[in-house]
């Protein structure tokens, strides 16, 4: 809703400018600052260890970078999995709550808790979960399906692992806004399609979906970026392990920065991820301000 | 149809049931774990448990480390909070209130530095903070200003479009009303606005301490000893000599007691919050 203006510009941007200071500050000038390094062969330890202007050098060597590229592509898988999955069991659970029953309000308040909790003491549950000796998912493994479950050592089961600790810390987000969005939609249409005879799956597919479209396409790209963002609960869980099978894009940054002190590499490195990121956010801003519908 | 509509309840309670197995019982075992000793945890899990081992919670929490870092956690967390509520209201009554060229571009450069991959800023605030911004030889790094400062960054978006979307539905008429009657800026602004979106801005103010409180990758990269905070404790449980499993998840537990305590205050904003005031219930 738009409102009239009452006040004049120049107020307005007064009010904002210690607000565009700080972000200035944390914001605008790291990023200037990084894409500055990235053109420096910077390492601390190195010999010289004064900055070295090397031109787009740090960039080149990216390219061919198998660590690197590894890492990115875990990074879309971890994604792609976590999203799609949390998505359908979104809109599964969405659905069953958008009518009042009871126990409604317990079961939300309940299914809100995991997003709340910090993504480090997320990590530390299910490192607990999983330990071997007194964990229980280990140990139920063993019992009913004679599973050697072991994060410490079998990559698929630490791969996997990751992905259902970010379901169980992210479902609910896709689920309330999902809700969110099935109870503002009208009655009308799909009281006339139930007359009409459509079945359950065809109202899903051509009037659920394309009428909840926005909210799907921002609750899908939020997700996206939250995915590709993901750190502390994997350090906490696995440290990346075994071997490289969990190293997504943030801990392997972190491992080029700074255990091996390598700036103007590491530099390069999170330019790349912050373009990637923000072609993402320029899609997500296309569809919440709803000029989505006039690209297409 | 009857027995269509049982079924289809039937589904829909044992699916809800699943789920909501799914989401306790992890938090369940954490508790679990923190009121155990060493020779408890191991052997086949138990669900249930009749005693209390305390000396998980006293021994971190009676020691001086631990101590500070809860200290350090709570102080940053608060300071971070009253500032970004100060900026946020002022940011949103502009944003509410006046026609600014490049509004649009403000909006998509804030949702940026929010969804912006911490790992990506690491590094040029950490050189920043050791070399860049330091005056002799005080340094931002392992203060606890410079942590407050930097979580402006994510929780300064999420408040000022949160706040926005408050401010909006408060009738400009108000304003105006205010303004005949001779009412400033800051007067219509504090005495008008501020009442109206109190509960805004309580809700604003206990999201963004909890994601303040909640924050670990700048926090364990920007602190040595002195601004320590809570959730980098937590990952110092992890040694490689063997982890005191009881006492890492009564230090959990703590961690987690904020987010537990108001969730059911802020279930209803959560979203709204972390959608930038694109999705409502």
């Amino acid at each position: 809703m738009a409102q009239r203006p009452i006040w004049p510009a120049r107020v307005g941007w007064g009010l904002l400018a210690p607000t565009l200071c700080i972000l200035i500050i944390t914001g605008l000038l790291p990023f200037l600052y990084v894409l500055y390094i990235s053109f420096f062969d910077w390492n601390v330890f190195a010999a010289q260890g004064v900055p070295l202007f090397v031109g787009e050098n740090n960039y080149r060597r990216l390219v061919f970078d198998d660590d690197f590229l590894g890492a990115l592509w875990r990074t879309v898988q971890f994604t792609f999995w976590t999203v799609t999955i949390e998505l359908v069991l979104g809109f599964i659970l969405a659905q069953s709550l958008v009518k009042n029953f009871v126990g409604r309000g317990i079961f939300r308040t309940i299914h809100t808790l995991p997003l709340m909790v910090a993504p480090i003491v997320v990590g530390a549950i299910w490192r607990l979960l999983t330990i071997p000796g007194f964990g229980p998912i280990p140990h139920y493994l063993q019992q009913w399906f004679g599973v050697d479950y072991n994060i410490g050592r079998i990559a698929t089961h630490a791969f996997w692992t990751t992905v259902l600790m970010d379901i169980w810390h992210w479902t609910p987000f896709v689920t309330l806004t999902f809700l969110g969005a099935f109870s503002s939609l009208p009655r009308e249409p799909f009281e006339q399609a139930q007359v009409d005879g459509a079945s359950t799956l065809q109202i899903h597919f051509y009037l659920t979906i394309p009428m909840t479209m926005p909210i799907i396409l921002t609750t899908l790209f939020i997700r996206i970026m939250d995915a590709l963002r993901t750190v502390d609960e994997v350090w906490m869980l696995t440290g990346g392990g075994p071997g490289s099978a969990t190293r997504y894009i943030g801990i392997h940054i972190w491992r080029v920065v700074f255990p091996k002190t390598d700036y103007g590499y590491g530099a390069a490195m999170s330019l790349l991820v912050l373009y990637f990121t923000i072609v993402l956010c320029w899609l997500l801003f296309i569809v919440m301000t709803g000029k989505f519908k006039q690209i297409q | 149809m009857r027995v269509r509509r049982f079924l289809r309840n039937l589904l829909r309670y044992t699916l809800l049931a699943g789920i909501t197995l799914f989401t306790i019982l992890p938090l369940y075992w954490l508790f679990l774990v923190s009121v155990r000793s060493r020779v408890e945890l191991f052997g086949a899990p138990s669900f249930i448990q009749t005693s209390v081992y305390i000396e998980n919670y006293t021994k971190p929490f009676f020691s001086e480390a631990y101590q500070r870092y809860l200290l350090n956690s709570i102080v940053i967390a608060t300071s971070n909070t009253i500032l970004v509520v100060l900026l946020a209201i002022a940011s949103a009554y502009a944003l509410s209130r006046c026609r600014l060229a490049g509004e649009e571009n403000i909006f998509f450069w804030t949702i940026t530095n929010r969804m912006a991959p911490p790992a990506a800023f690491l590094l040029p605030i950490f050189i920043l903070y050791t070399r860049v911004f330091t005056l002799g030889d005080a340094k931002m790094f392992d203060t606890h200003f410079g942590l407050i400062l930097l979580y402006c960054v994510f929780n300064l978006p999420f408040a000022i479009w949160l706040l926005k979307g408050i401010i909006d539905s408060i009738p400009t008429e108000i304003d105006e009303a205010a303004m005949v009657d001779g009412a400033g800026l800051w007067m219509t602004l504090l005495q008008i606005i501020v009442p109206l979106a109190a509960p805004g801005i309580a809700i604003t103010a206990i999201l963004s301490w909890i994601f303040a409180w909640n924050e670990y990758l700048f926090a364990a990269t920007l602190t040595s000893v002195h601004a320590r905070t809570i959730t980098t404790g937590l990952a110092e449980f992890v040694t490689v000599t063997g982890t005191n499993w009881g006492e890492m998840a009564a230090v959990a537990v703590v961690a987690l007691l904020p987010a537990l305590l108001f969730v059911a205050l802020v279930q209803r904003y959560i979203i709204t919050g972390l959608t930038f005031g694109a999705v409502r219930e």
